[in-house]
């Protein structure tokens, strides 16, 4: 199954990647590749399977709600690659 | 012109009321607080961190759709929702898509002016609150955008109904029942000022007879109910004109402005979002079992509208009196346990209730559960009523001096020397003094001029001090200008 240049374009796109027409082709080709080896899974009889969303085997790992502050909040301003005061900073988003 | 129908379906989102958020243990107490004062690594999204679900999120979630007669389903599963935004740390959010915990409700709602009807519910699932964005500083300009993460992972659920709304009208209703249910039952406190409640509305419009919908869209910035009306109006005339005049509704988001009564179209046709949803793998999934169920059911209060279907037909209270009663859960409390004290005076129990505690207690911003005395002397105070030791302007007065005091309005009765007479001899005797004294209306009134007794009553009532029955007082004048 081959994956086309405009696919790959989506794809970049939505990841927000800019990518040069020789990275298109390469990176086409690579999810083909990975793509090709998702399908043969197709070869197996799944009917019977329902969805898989969690192989855990588990369900309804929960916490009690009790609110604990966290004392590293300046680390986390300070992880983050722009900070103002006390708020994180990203380029302006509305003119 | 054809006539056109309104199409509109509506998506609430309410931030379920728990101390801490949906899959961290930063507290939820943050509106109006320092900017990101209730942040941690796993609501900013910090490398190799995991969310852990909280179970009061699940518990309020679960009550809010019993309550709204969806069905909770046994399996359900969270899944991302992909895309990037400086206010999405994780650029996903955690949300449900094709597993909600709950579908198929239902929500029966009072229009202005208009037969009751019934909405169906789609959906309803969880979900996580984004965090905040700004853009200035009052007047101060910014070189960037600043981000505040106090709202980011909330909890929220999101009410999907069906397009089952006609009229603007219908709209209002809809959110004014659907914000009863929810505070009622205490999934929410819905304060709209505070972003716990918010609307967005997906209208569309058709030729009148004609069975296809038509290209809805969808508007968001819907920030009041009157926001909501005021936006689907305009927007129906909108999309009218725009077929009028051979035009096409597009699919597209728009937003509403309060000042320009405008929607604004926000995002075209290409920019149409892809979400690429998948389950998260950091969740696992979360069930409801038939037992949990049942015990959840068994654990909800009677909601408003079985209330005042019950308060109208077995206490025969009046539509407007239940409708105050109930617009309470304390206030409703209050008045049942009040009617406990006086069972065969329900209306009068309510009078008190409207007229003379609610508008004091009002009056000081508080709820019923800040009343100065408990729901019993209420109660009793109508029972005084009743059986006739008190008039009404006697329980006004005993009712004062129980929000002055705190005490029993039996206590309170002998104290002020407050009770009525009905004792036949002593109000007979006012009566034929009256009668005397004022021979003139005593002669009209034997001349068959009704409007006389008015005369007689007010003199027996100044002799009497106030405290003659005044159904003993009426029935005993007739009988003495009779004989
Ligand atoms: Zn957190």
């Amino acid at each position: 199954m081959s994956i086309s240049d405009d696919e790959v374009r989506k794809i970049a796109k939505l990841a927000r990647l800019r990518l040069s027409d020789d990275e298109v082709a390469r990176y086409g080709g690579q999810l083909t590749k990975i793509l090709d080896a998702m399908a043969e899974l197709g070869a197996l009889e799944t009917g019977n399977v329902p969805p898989t969303a969690s192989v855990l085997g588990v369900s309804d790992v929960m916490r009690r709600d009790e609110p604990r502050a966290f004392e590293g909040r300046e680390r986390l301003l300070d992880n983050a690659p722009d900070r103002d005061g006390p708020y994180f900073k990203v380029r302006k988003i509305i003119a | 012109m054809k006539q056109y129908e309104l199409i509109v379906g509506l998506e609430v989102h309410c931030q379920l009321a728990t101390r801490s958020k949906l899959f961290c243990a930063c507290a939820t107490d943050g509106f109006g607080e320092a900017p990101n004062s209730r942040i941690c690594p796993v609501c900013t999204a910090q490398p190799g961190v995991l969310p852990v679900l909280n179970a009061q999120a699940v518990e309020l979630a679960y009550r809010a759709a019993l309550a709204l007669e969806c069905r909770l389903n046994a399996r359900s599963i969270f899944a991302r929702k992909n895309y990037f935004y400086p206010d999405l740390p994780k650029a996903y959010q955690i949300s449900q898509y094709d597993q909600p915990f709950s579908e198929h409700g239902k929500l029966l709602i009072r229009p202005k002016g208009a037969a009751p009807k019934t909405v169906r519910l789609t959906r309803i699932h969880m979900e996580e609150d984004a965090g905040k964005l700004l853009h200035e500083m009052g007047a101060l300009k910014i070189d960037g955008s600043l981000v505040d993460l106090n709202r980011a992972g909330i909890p929220l659920i999101e009410i999907v109904s069906e397009p089952d709304i006609r009229t603007s009208e219908e709209a209002y209703a809809y959110l004014t029942s659907l914000k009863e249910v929810i505070q009622f039952v205490g999934a929410s406190r819905c304060d709209m000022e505070k972003g716990e409640m918010r609307c967005d509305a997906n209208v569309s419009v058709r030729p009148l007879g004609q069975e296809k919908l038509g290209t809805r869209a969808e508007i968001k910035n819907l920030n009041s109910f009157k926001n909501v009306k005021d936006a689907i109006d305009h927007e129906f005339r909108r999309q009218v004109e725009l077929v009028e005049s051979g035009g096409r509704v597009v699919q597209e988001t728009r937003l509403w402005n309060a000042e320009k009564q405008a929607t604004v179209s926000m995002r075209s046709k290409e920019d149409a979002h892809d979400y690429r949803y998948f389950p998260d793998p950091d969740l696992v999934p979360l069930t409801a079992a038939p037992e949990r169920v049942a015990a959840l059911k068994a654990s909800m209060p009677e909601l408003p509208s079985a209330m005042r279907a019950r308060f109208t037909s077995e206490l025969g209270l009046s539509e407007y009196d239940a409708e105050v009663l109930t617009g309470d859960r304390a206030l409703a409390a209050f008045f049942e346990r009040a009617v406990l004290e006086a069972p065969k005076a329900a209306k009068t129990v309510a009078n008190l209730l409207a007229t003379e505690l609610l508008a004091r207690l009002n009056a000081e911003g508080k709820g019923a559960d800040a009343a100065p005395f408990p729901p019993a002397h209420l109660g009793r105070l109508a029972g005084l009523v009743a059986d006739g030791t008190l008039s009404s302007k006697g329980a006004k007065d005993v009712f004062a001096r129980m929000w002055e005091t705190g005490k029993d309005p039996r206590t309170l009765v002998s104290d002020l020397g407050l009770s009525q007479v009905s004792d036949d001899k002593q109000v007979l005797e006012w009566v034929t003094q009256a009668l005397a004294a004022n021979a003139k209306a005593a002669a009209d009134l034997r001349g068959g001029k009704d409007a006389a007794i008015g005369a007689i009553v007010g003199a027996v009532m100044k002799l009497s001090k106030g405290k003659a029955n005044p159904a003993l007082v009426n029935k005993l004048i007739k009988e003495a200008v009779k004989a």
